[in-house]
């Protein structure tokens, strides 16, 4: 195994931005499976009662698990909207370089906007709350 | 087989019989997944985000409300549906080693269905509380 030819391939290109975007899909994809463990998580706990319930809060609510929380609302609008524009090329659209790149900088900007919006309105529901 | 079918050759056997359509079917549940996924994604975050409260009566009651069971119990079985493939598809890119490779997508299916199976049934189980 350990013997196996491997081509020189990620490596030997220059660097471009598309690039990370590429990757930052599969990243993101990867985080939102565990939000979406933690998602059911919270959902089981509520079927298994107030008591349960009570318990996971303690866990969910806690500082370290708040910061999660918004990884994972990163997480998800960007493989939402990364996951969109994977869609349009499958249609044959944007493909070219310019193209490519000018929605790679879109992707990133309707992420931050989205994600600043999620993040404000948790803030101020907290704070509504506490 | 027999002896005149050995002479011709494998290629020969497969050649102009078309495609099986089968070899698109990961590529192809991965987009339909994805294509429902997303206007769930809008209406779970939005539900999540004007929740009036995060405690255990008011979440129920989110659960158990019109449409929300419905939609919950497909969101939650095409994210794990959806995440399974996308797993499947890391693993077969960056795990080299067999033995490992199988082994992960072994653990992969099992969770990402247990997943499925869990959040099904947490629905199902408040809303049909609520409604007794």
């Amino acid at each position: 195994m350990d013997e196996r030819p491997l081509s020189p391939h990620v490596t030997v290109y220059k660097w471009a931005y598309t690039m990370t975007l590429s990757i930052l899909h599969r990243v993101s994809g990867m985080a939102l499976f565990l939000a979406l463990l933690a998602l059911i998580f919270w959902l089981v706990a509520a079927a298994a009662g107030p008591e349960a319930y009570a318990r996971a809060m303690r866990v969910l609510a806690s500082w370290p698990v708040r910061c999660l929380v918004v990884v994972a609302i990163l997480a998800l609008w960007y493989h939402f909207c990364n996951g969109l524009r994977h869609l349009a090329w499958d249609m044959g659209w944007g493909f070219e370089r310019a193209q490519a790149r000018r929605s790679a900088v879109i992707v990133v900007v309707a992420t931050l906007l989205a994600s600043a919006v999620c993040v404000y309105a948790l803030v101020r529901a907290g704070a509504g709350t506490a | 087989m027999n002896s005149r079918a050995n002479l011709r050759s494998p290629l020969a056997g497969v050649l102009n019989q078309g495609a099986a359509h089968a070899g698109v079917h990961h590529w192809w549940v991965m987009r339909l997944t994805a294509v429902a996924l997303a206007p769930l994604c809008v209406w779970l975050t939005v539900s999540l985000l004007i929740l009036p409260g995060t405690g255990y009566t008011a979440v129920s009651a989110w659960v158990a409300s019109g449409v929300n069971p419905v939609l919950l119990a497909l969101t939650m079985l095409l994210a794990a549906w959806h995440s399974g493939l996308g797993l499947q598809a890391v693993i077969e890119d960056y795990v080299a080693r067999p033995l490992w490779k199988t082994s992960l997508l072994v653990l992969s299916a099992f969770v990402n269905a247990l997943l499925a199976a869990s959040g099904v049934y947490a629905v199902l189980r408040i809303a049909l509380r609520s409604v007794a």
